[in-house]
């Protein structure tokens, strides 16, 4: 037997091959094959050809069509912030409250404050706003630093007690933990912080240590929290009378907060979102607490 | 064409030759671009390289397989950049050995998540992240928390990543545990020698809110407040192709 011997049923070509008798043939490859082979082939000529691809030492071919990706992302972003030009720019240009007397843009506020509320403030204050432990809510009416449009605006601008250089600072001093005050004091004090928002507290069977952790309250809380328990939006000092609570109202809170003190952050966000980001945020934010009211 | 290839596979030396070329060719095209390197690599000089602690946070990170759920590379897709911000470029990932820029978002993308929260967050989150964001499906890693951090061996992490190509001084490889120790202890007397082997812009404060001891829940925390935050080379680019990040 020989290589240029053909089987006779078939007429395709042996490979000369035997075992046993049995002979093996050397079918061709079938024509779908070598078509699509040679279909992707031709397809990678003509992608080299028009698409960036092969390296040359120190650059490489650009391809005809000029097609890099940092150039279509810049082009798609620079098309989405046109057709968002139409309102982008009114909202850039207007005042805050000029913009919450304008009904359409309100409306514009209220569709895309979601989406950036959700992806930049809800993993702290919540998808709802109204905030957790260590995390004001922010549908209600106490404001730390103020709630008007342009304060809510730099607070989102600068943060407090951030690694912004114009931040807000708040520190509440750890009372108890630092020796400022004895156990006992605090206690008094805690005592005395509850009946401002409990009135009931003041005449009942805790009466002498409301009375006690006033004089305490004076000496060393006043200062920032005000000689009545109001606070002070200056220095983003809560009130302590209006019954909300960030960290907590109940006694073990209380005196968590005075024993340890509280150093909430929040970041600032000048340089992670746009102007027109934190306008609409701020509005979005003060519409929230309008409607629940 | 074909009466070439038949006689060719009759030939056991010559077929073995044929094959080893074919098949360099295809190591060729991925080999290539690397030639090119220097000049697709951005520049970025005022890149900072991660400090003994954060480099803890990083193992940490890798050992808890956090890049099994979560990427660090955003990519260069318009959705992507208005919510992650700026594409992340080669040069950011510089000094990572290996890379950790993943394939796979159950979690969201992280390459930007320096300084977003606060570490505050970020520790309520890590032991129960259901406690901050009620639908998420992240497991808790509450043992960061109660762990303290091995800063023994960190000189020998350094001197690992300083052959292969992280520029490492003998003074930080040396200081290393100290350093480690100083970045979560900003009252204590070794702080000062980070900041200044590791530049200003390093944070030097206790992470996990408990400056008496380091955890390994300070590094970890660490390490997420300086993604994104090495250098500002994507930002420069950024502000100069679109002006508008919104």
């Amino acid at each position: 037997m020989s290589v240029g011997e053909r089987d006779p049923h078939t007429g395709h070509a042996m490979t000369g091959h035997e075992w046993n008798g049995i002979k093996e043939l050397n079918t061709p490859v079938p024509k779908p094959v070598w078509f699509f082979l040679t279909a992707t082939v031709l397809f990678s000529v003509v992608y080299w050809v028009l698409m960036p691809a092969w390296p040359l030492g120190v650059t490489y071919t650009k391809g005809l069509l000029g097609i890099d990706q940092r150039t279509r992302v810049a082009g798609d972003l620079e098309k989405a912030a046109m057709k968002r030009a139409t309102w982008t720019g009114k909202i850039e240009d207007m005042d805050l409250s000029t913009i919450q007397a304008d009904a359409p843009l309100m409306q514009i506020v209220r569709e895309a404050g979601p989406a950036l509320f959700g992806d930049n403030c809800a993993v702290c204050h919540g998808t709802d706003a109204r905030g957790g432990k260590g995390y004001p809510n922010l549908t209600d009416t106490a404001w730390l630093w103020g709630g008007d449009p342009e304060t809510v605006a730099e607070t989102i601008r600068v943060g407090i007690n951030a690694s912004h250089d114009e931040t807000r600072v708040s520190q509440m001093p750890a009372l108890g933990r630092d020796q400022i005050l004895d156990r006992n004091a605090v206690l008094n004090v805690v005592s005395y912080v509850q009946s401002l928002s409990d009135s009931a507290l003041a005449t009942g069977g805790q009466a002498d240590a409301v009375a006690a952790g006033k004089e305490v309250f004076a000496d060393n809380c006043a200062a920032c929290h005000g000689e009545d328990g109001r606070g002070s939006i200056d220095m983003g000092a809560p009130n302590l009378t209006d019954g909300f609570w960030i960290y907590g109202g109940d006694r073990q809170s209380v005196f968590s907060t005075v024993w340890g003190g509280r150093q909430g952050t929040m970041p600032a966000w000048e340089s992670r979102l746009t102007l027109v980001d934190r306008k609409i945020l701020t509005l979005y934010l003060l519409d929230l607490g309008s409607v629940r009211q | 064409m074909f009466g070439f290839h038949y006689r060719l596979e009759r030939r056991t030396i010559g077929f073995v030759l044929a094959v080893m070329v074919v098949s360099s060719i295809g190591g060729f095209v991925e080999i290539a671009p690397l030639f090119t390197i220097d000049e697709t690599v951005e520049d970025a000089p005022d890149m900072r390289m991660y400090t003994p602690l954060e480099l803890a946070g990083r193992n940490i990170y890798i050992r808890e397989g956090c890049y099994a759920c979560h990427s660090q590379m955003i990519r260069t897709l318009r959705d992507e950049v208005e919510r992650y911000g700026p594409y992340s470029l080669a040069v950011e990932s510089k000094y990572d050995h290996p890379m950790l820029w993943g394939s796979k978002r159950t979690g969201p993308d992280l390459a930007r998540i320096g300084g977003k929260y606060s570490d505050a967050w970020q520790v309520a989150h890590l032991m129960d992240p259901r406690a901050v964001v009620p639908v998420s499906v992240m497991p808790a890693y509450t043992w960061l928390g109660r762990t303290a951090l091995r800063i023994d061996d960190l000189g020998l992490h350094l001197t690992a990543m300083r052959r292969v190509g992280v520029p490492y001084s003998d003074d930080m490889i040396a200081n290393a545990s100290a350093d480690a120790y100083g970045q979560a202890t900003p009252d204590g007397d070794r702080a000062a020698g980070v900041v200044e082997r590791y530049g200003d812009a390093t944070h030097v404060r206790s992470f996990d809110g408990d400056p008496s001891r380091v955890t390994e829940m300070d590094a970890i925390v660490a390490y997420l407040q300086i993604l994104g935050q090495l250098t500002d080379a994507a930002g420069k680019q950024e502000a100069v192709t679109t002006g508008n990040g919104q």
